[in-house]
């Protein structure tokens, strides 16, 4: 169990550093991108000393170092800075921001692991049989087509033809829970249909691997029942690779976020960190790198973390 | 009389369209012992498989009967099945770490067999079956994880599931294959025991002869997928009655045979391919006493008594063709590898460990040193340390012709590189599985003997020829090549840069009776044309003996005894040698007290006292025994020299 212990405070520190080598590239990029904030915020039109002012005020004009270390250490009391486009604090719109960008990673993720881990096991049980083509195949193809084009055709199929789904993700406010939900699954989808192919083989491989195991045939010599074997010896094992996979899918998902939010207009993370960077709103776009940066690593750690609970070795 | 504890009649499997045993028959009375043996791929583990109705999903029973304690096995329905499962049939198979479940703890892997049965209290039940198959503190093995265990110990827990129900039937598929020695011949012992204990039968599959034949009351010889003989165990392998089973016999390095009495035999050829039309006698292409007859008229089988041949001929059958080898090299006297003094320590959790403690060897040119020694023992740190893949703790030296060899490979020229290479027991890690053969062995040709142009074809051809590859196995890639043909792969790869010493570790220990004597020649034959000398690690001693000059033992990092080959094998030799040669022989077999201590648990006085028979007493326990390196034959014990045990060494096999 020690050993189990330092790993994870080694796997942790070593996320620390990843986070702050992260927060040095993305602050020293905002540095070297052209553009005067002062200037930017102002206008073309505005009077050279108003800018400077403007830029003395917001504190961009202090040595590269001393901004890093301020920001640094702001960041780490909570404080992410003024948004320079909305002349507010950047965190209130971060947190809405994630807020919304995990409800839709959630439906995504609700949907497709069930569906593409049950695909999987049923591809793995009927091996070489249509069910498991249709699997493999259907998989293998929609895992290539790009989110923007499904996300088309979903929105021209499932909201304009069909009429069943809402096309825009964002609800007026005051709207329930369950009619928020309903809103979010049709810009899911185009995120399931490229996870599912992934998500499905990998069950699969790890399936069949599992089921043709020695130690599974030792459990049903043992007399097993049939389901006991599979909950007790199979599913397990065949399952560990699965868990690492959709947590590195994780990272795909916060980058196909971005596509996904802006065709369906939602002010997701994706969106702001998008927004940001047109409007040059340096602080908001840090802080949101750095959020995704995290959201990232803690997803990595609890997949790692979930494994090594359920693998001894 | 009662029924049969497993009856084939007739028994024919399929996996897909593909035709695996083709009418097998044979029967095993209550607890009977009986062996089946072939060349692998032949349908010994099919067989397993088909008679406990496990046969994985493409397998099919296309024909015949099975029956375990007179109940038709392919009539019962799922739950009957279940039930045969849970009361009546074990099976152990080759790889334990492999039988067990790597998530779940021996407990309650262990508890579950009890669980079945609608045993109370499981767990009590599981701790008293290991206490049975004797591990080291039960109780604690409950809670471990099965990769916390040592090979041996894995298959101590794997027969203790598989006893758990007190079987009728139980089937090991190459129990021990890839253990050492020792715990071989314990597993074996354990087995032995407890079935006959127990009453349980045993169909015990291996492709490892004499072993067959110390534990077996019958065998039955498989040739693709036909029973082609079976009939008592001594009988079958000491008067074999079919061309194919007088073969197999013939490929072991039994009887004291050395690599100076000539080459082994081998049976040319190899096993037809699945599914490929067979000749109506299915030897016929490999048989040496083919006659037309063979090829027209599928043979009888000819009974005498309870044995039972499937061949138009009796015995005796004609001595294979002489195999023709160039004399085995002389070793000369002129060292060409000295070691002196190398250790190497290893920070471990409960303090420095010793993985080599002060080895010294010398090695002439065109000489064989055999390396023995349980796993765990420093066999492979040695050979490690040989090659300069690990750095020896200061005060070691190495010398390569009278010249200082660097410690480590970084500090070694590129000639002295060429000069030491290394062969493994799994060709694959030698063979980079990408490449097709000719860039594998291309390479270490550019490389390591700087060759180009014209000389490298040449080189090439003649690496290969050398090997025997031909030219369309050159265009293969690795997994595409059988066992042996990977192996002949990497000897060539070692062999490109004109080495002066090669590493053999254990390199025919996974491969059939047929495939490693073509390879034992190949070594012996390689090393008569370049002088080449070996260190040849394994545990198989027959192996060990037909082609070592000296042998050296090891021991918890210790070298226990060295000396010329003969001498060493048959004594007086020191108390662990003793027990080694004795493991290996069917005569009564010294007992070794316990597991060999974890490496570095012995501070002072002999590294065996703990498991020692013949410990003299505290000198044992506090003076470190005398070793002369320089000695013809040192042993490293406290006994005199007239005390030394001697083993009746007869090796075990059928034609000793
Ligand atoms: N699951 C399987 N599907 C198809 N062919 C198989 C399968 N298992 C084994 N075979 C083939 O059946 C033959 C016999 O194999 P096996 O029973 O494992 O032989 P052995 O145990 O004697 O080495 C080999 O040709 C092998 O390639
Ligand atoms: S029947 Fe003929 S070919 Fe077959 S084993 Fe006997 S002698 Fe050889
Ligand atoms: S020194 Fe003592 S303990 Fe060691 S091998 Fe000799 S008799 Fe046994
Ligand atoms: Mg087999």
């Amino acid at each position: 169990m020690g050993r189990k212990l330092r790993m994870v405070a080694v796997r942790c520190a070593l996320s620390g550093l990843t986070l702050l080598l992260l927060s040095a590239v993305v602050f020293a990029a905002g540095q070297v991108l052209p553009g005067d904030v002062g200037r930017s915020i102002l206008g073309p039109l505005a009077d050279a000393r108003a800018v400077a002012a403007l830029d003395h005020q917001l504190g961009a004009d202090a040595p590269p170092l001393l901004m890093y270390a301020r920001w640094i250490g702001h960041l780490l009391q909570g404080d992410m800075g003024v948004s320079y486009a909305y002349r507010s604090p950047v965190a209130p719109f971060i947190v809405r921001a994630l807020g919304k960008s995990s409800a839709l990673a959630a439906v995504t993720l609700a949907l497709v692991v069930p569906l593409s881990v049950g695909a999987g096991i049923l591809a793995a049980s009927r091996r070489g049989r249509w069910q498991d083509r249709l699997v493999n195949l259907g998989g293998l193809s929609l895992t290539v087509v790009p989110e923007f084009v499904s996300g088309i055709l979903l929105i021209l199929v499932f909201g304009v033809w069909l009429r069943w789904l809402p096309i825009s993700a964002n609800t007026r406010p005051g709207t329930g829970a369950p009619e928020q939900l309903r809103h979010l699954i049709l810009p899911a989808l185009p995120l399931v249909l490229v996870l599912f192919g992934y998500i499905a083989r990998i069950t699969r491989a790890g399936m069949i691997e599992a089921l043709d195991a020695d130690y599974t045939r030792t459990a049903t010599l043992k007399g097993l029942r049939r389901s006991q074997v599979i909950l007790r010896h199979v599913l397990r094992n065949a399952l560990l690779p699965t868990i690492t996979v959709i947590a590195a899918q994780t990272s795909y998902l916060l980058g196909g976020l971005v596509v996904v939010e802006t065709l369906f207009r939602y002010q997701g993370i994706g969106s702001l960190i998008l927004t940001a960077a047109h409007g040059k709103d340096y602080p908001m776009l840090e802080a949101g790198i750095l959020t995704v940066g995290a959201a990232y690593i803690l997803s990595a750690i609890l997949a790692d973390a979930l494994v090594a609970m359920l693998d001894p070795r | 009389m009662s029924p049969p504890a497993l009856s084939l009649a007739g028994l024919s499997v399929s996996y897909g369209r593909t035709p695996i045993l083709r009418g097998l028959s044979f029967e095993i009375a209550p607890g009977a012992c009986f062996g089946l043996v072939g060349e692998s791929g032949c349908g010994k583990s099919t067989a397993a498989f088909a008679a406990l109705r496990a046969l994985p999903p493409a397998g099919r029973v296309t024909a015949g009967q099975i029956g375990i304690d007179g109940q038709d096995v392919l009539s019962l329905s799922r739950a009957g099945l279940r039930q045969l499962w849970a009361r009546r049939v074990s099976m152990v198979y080759q790889d334990p770490s492999r039988a067990l479940n790597p998530t779940l703890t021996v407990g309650v892997q262990l508890a579950e067999a009890f669980t079945v049965l609608g045993a109370p209290d499981p767990m009590a039940r599981a701790e008293a079956m290991l206490a049975r198959v004797q591990v080291p503190s039960p109780r604690r093995l409950l809670a471990a994880y099965p990769h916390q265990l040592s090979g041996g110990t894995q298959q101590r827990v794997v027969i203790a599931m598989a006893l758990a129900k007190n079987p009728s039937l139980l089937v090991l598929d190459e129990p021990t294959t890839g253990l050492d020695a020792t715990v071989e011949a314990e597993i074996l012992d354990l087995v032995d025991a407890l079935r006959r204990e127990q009453g349980t039968a045993v169909l015990l599959i291996s492709h490892n002869l004499p072993m067959v034949a110390r534990m077996c009351d019958r065998i039955g010889v498989l040739y693709a997928g036909i029973l082609v003989e079976q009939g008592e165990a001594g009988e079958v392998l000491g008067a074999p009655s079919h061309p194919y089973t007088a073969r197999l016999v013939a490929c072991l390095p039994g009887a004291g045979r050395r690599k100076r009495d000539g080459p082994l035999q081998t049976i040319a050829g190899g096993l037809p391919a699945p599914g490929a039309a067979l000749a109506p006698c299915a030897f016929a292409p490999r048989c040496d006493r083919r006659e037309a007859v063979c090829l027209s008229t599928p043979p009888p089988e000819r009974w005498t008594g309870l044995h039972m041949a499937l061949c138009h001929f009796t015995p005796p059958f004609p001595a294979p063709p002489g195999l023709s080898a160039g004399a085995p090299a002389e070793a000369g006297a002129r060292p060409v590898l000295a070691a002196r003094h190398l250790s190497k320590t290893y920070a471990g959790p409960g303090g420095a460990v010793r993985a080599v403690d002060d080895a010294s060897l010398t090695l002439a040119a065109g000489e064989t040193l055999g390396l023995v020694g349980e796993s765990g023992s420093g066999k492979t740190t040695l050979a490690r340390l040989l090659l300069g893949l690990t750095a020896p703790d200061p005060g070691g030296t190495l010398t390569l012709d009278d010249a200082a060899l660097g410690p480590t490979i970084r500090s070694r020229s590129r000639n002295d590189r060429r000069a030491i290479q290394i062969i493994f027991q799994n060709p694959d890690s030698a063979l980079n599985r990408a490449q097709r053969v000719r860039s594998i062995l291309t390479r270490p040709l550019v490389r390591l003997a700087g060759l180009s142009g014209r000389a490298l074809t040449a080189a090439l051809s003649e690496l290969a020829q050398g090997v025997r590859l031909g030219e369309a196995h050159l265009a293969m890639r690795p997994r595409a090549l059988s066992g042996g043909l990977k192996q002949r792969a990497a000897i060539a790869r070692a062999f490109a840069g004109r080495p002066r010493v090669v590493i053999c570790d254990e390199p025919t220990s996974a491969l059939d009776v047929s495939v490693q004597a073509a390879i034992l020649n190949l070594l012996a034959g390689l090393q008569a044309r370049d002088g080449v000398s070996y260190v040849f690690i394994s545990h198989d001693l027959a192996v060990v003996r037909y082609l070592a000059d000296r042998i050296a033992v090891m021991y918890l990092g210790q070298m226990l005894e060295v000396g010329p080959a003969e001498d060493v094998l048959a004594g007086p030799h020191h108390p662990y040698t003793a027990a080694l040669v004795s493991a290996s022989t069917a005569a009564t077999r010294i007992r070794l007290k316990g597991e060999m201590p974890a490496p570095g648990a012995v501070q002072a006085g002999c590294v065996f006292q703990a498991n020692c028979p013949r410990k003299i007493g505290p000198v044992c326990e506090n003076v470190r025994p005398p070793f002369d390196p320089d000695a013809v034959h040192p042993v490293r014990c406290h006994l005199p020299a007239g005390e030394l045990p001697r083993v009746d060494r007869r090796l075990a096999g059928a034609n000793s």
